[in-house]
């Protein structure tokens, strides 16, 4: 009965993996072929990169693949200090206050800030940041997912090795640097691609705080461009704009298949 | 060094102040934009403060009264419940039963994993783009499908009720592979010898799921449905390419309509108050962790 059971558990399983592919390959063999009113699972013409060339030059998705490389780098920056800073406190240090912390960490883990865009927006209009990058990115520079992941990593760090650092004359920011940092590298790269991938991939928020074009981010430009006039039907310049957002989170999952799957377990933390 | 030869309330001060300062950056954001805007939502969802309006008008809970006789209001509610019930479990189920098969060691298993997760680091913008040609009337994907078999063409994007189906067919495909990898090191918890001795039990395969596996995965069904609850009521990206919430709101969800009232009809009295409605949800699903606190396994 067992092993009758393994033998079939593969196929069904590469069935399945065939209808979930269906949509990526229909995608990408449509970006790259003539358009077409028919619309075929398999490209029906030779392959042809006119479609990226157009859809690349209609629309100014180098200025916004530039706006999402900076919203995400900088975003990953600033949470990596912020968060580093923090999760160290709460893993080594006893001091007053301490729950509070936890109450406001909590917080943001229950209540994520994609539902609070009207408010967030109100304070950022406060602020004079609305159609800025800063204003994209601003309320995801505290990351309560990132402090909490990396405490619990601080936390399997031996005192002994920040003891013997003190010895050695470093003072906290060293011992960050040197002892505690070094020895968190996986969680460092559990939060990074869960980060990245996150603001790569988020819509709303940037769509909303963004008018123009100078700030604007890949998705909010893939959706201005599918819903616009030149896209009704045109199918194929639509998988075009739709494979040069997605390509290079796409591309690193496939070859970094194990880290992302790795990652987005931690991002689970409720 | 120096530190070292003070007296232990001055250590003790400085600890505190230490630990403060390092803080003070990440908790600054934090109550910037998480604590603060919930206070903000509470005090203007009692208020009226339309377009045009100076500064807002306190009137009790005269928002809340009108969404309670507000048929858009419960009609939008039934779309986010909707939404919920065909996405959360179904989603559930399946992963469950990808995490299964690729629980398992074959040649191509990681082939397997990888299609079945890639639609989770593609933006949900890219999935309704593509998605949106599966199932457009008459030339998309499905449609075309069902004219060949001799059906007549669906459109269900146009139609309200298979709008929300539809949605929530391409979200189970999009999510089903997310809550596979929770499932997956859920499984790979239980030992493979619970497994041995009922098998020389004589148990099958049906009888171990149910009596071994499925008990042995409560925690993490429990933690799964609160990410796939939060999820669903939070996901709108696809309502901007589909359909902006029609036809006739039929595909209009909570946080869509927080958005519309915001940005479209700029009455942000009215999205502060969707937003506390939405908290509170948001606080019920986080209640669902209590039920049982061996779901803080997973924390570790």
């Amino acid at each position: 009965m067992q092993k009758h059971n393994r033998g079939l558990m593969p196929v069904f399983g590469f069935l399945l993996a065939i209808f979930w592919l269906i949509p990526l390959v229909w995608m990408i063999g449509t970006a790259f072929t003539e358009g077409s009113y028919n619309m075929s699972l398999l490209p029906q013409t030779k392959p042809t990169f006119e479609n990226l060339r157009y859809v690349w030059n209609a629309v100014p998705f180098g200025r916004y693949y530039l706006n999402t490389v900076i919203v995400v780098i900088v975003t990953y920056s600033v949470q990596f200090i912020t968060v580093t800073m923090a999760a160290y406190a709460l893993a080594t240090l006893k001091f007053k206050g301490e729950k509070l912390v936890f109450i406001i960490i909590f917080i943001q883990i229950i209540i994520p800030n994609d539902v609070l865009i009207s408010p967030n927006y109100m304070t950022l209009s406060d602020l004079g940041l609305t159609d800025t990058k800063l204003g994209i990115m601003l309320p995801f520079f505290g990351s309560a997912f990132g402090i909490f992941l990396l405490r619990q990593m601080f936390k399997t760090i031996p005192t002994a090795l920040a003891e013997a650092a003190v010895i050695d004359g470093c003072n906290t920011f060293q011992i960050i640097k040197n002892v505690y940092v070094p020895s968190a590298k996986t969680a460092y790269i559990s939060f990074g691609l869960v980060s990245v991938s996150y603001h790569w991939n988020n819509f709303l928020w940037p769509l909303i705080v963004t008018n123009s074009p100078e700030n604007r981010t890949l998705t909010v430009g893939l959706a201005l461009f599918a819903k616009s006039k030149e896209a009704v039907m045109q199918w194929s310049n639509v998988c075009a704009a739709t494979f040069i957002i997605s390509a290079p989170l796409v591309l690193a999952f496939f070859i970094f298949q194990k880290k992302f799957i790795n990652s987005f377990i931690s991002s689970g933390i409720k | 060094m120096k530190s070292y030869h003070s007296g232990i309330l001055t250590r003790a001060v400085k600890t505190n102040i230490k630990a403060w300062a390092l803080l003070s950056p990440a908790l600054l954001f934090l109550l910037v934009f998480t604590v603060f805007p919930i206070l903000r939502s509470f005090y203007l969802g009692l208020t009226q403060f339309e377009l045009g309006m100076r500064t807002p008008v306190f009137i009790g809970l005269e928002n809340y009264l009108n969404f309670a006789k507000s048929q858009l209001f419960w009609k939008i509610m039934g779309n986010t419940l909707l939404f919920s019930l065909l996405t959360v479990i179904p989603s559930m189920v399946i992963g469950l039963c990808l995490a299964l098969i690729v629980n398992k060691k074959f040649k191509g298993v990681g082939f397997l994993r990888t299609a079945f997760f890639y639609p989770v680091v593609m933006p949900m913008i890219a999935i309704a783009s593509i998605w949106m040609f599966i199932y457009m009337g008459e030339s998309g994907m499905l449609d075309q499908l069902l004219i060949m078999v001799g059906l007549k063409p669906l459109n269900v994007l146009s139609y309200r009720h298979t709008v929300v189906p539809a949605m929530s067919f391409m979200y189970v495909w999009k999510e089903a592979g997310y809550l596979m990898i929770f499932f997956l090191s859920g499984l790979q918890n239980i030992s493979e010898e619970m497994y041995e001795a009922a098998t020389i039990d004589g148990a099958k395969p049906w009888t171990m799921f149910r009596k071994i596996t499925l008990p042995l995965l409560a925690p993490t069904l429990l933690f799964v449905s609160t990410i796939a609850l939060t999820n669903s009521v939070k996901l709108v990206d696809h309502i901007v390419i589909m359909t902006e919430g029609g036809p006739n709101n039929g595909s209009t969800m909570l946080l869509y309509h927080i958005y519309q009232q915001g940005f479209a009809w700029f009455d942000q009295a009215k999205a502060s108050a969707l937003t506390v409605v939405m908290l509170v949800i948001m606080l019920g699903i986080s209640m669902l962790q209590f039920v049982n606190t061996d779901s803080k396994i997973h924390y570790n």
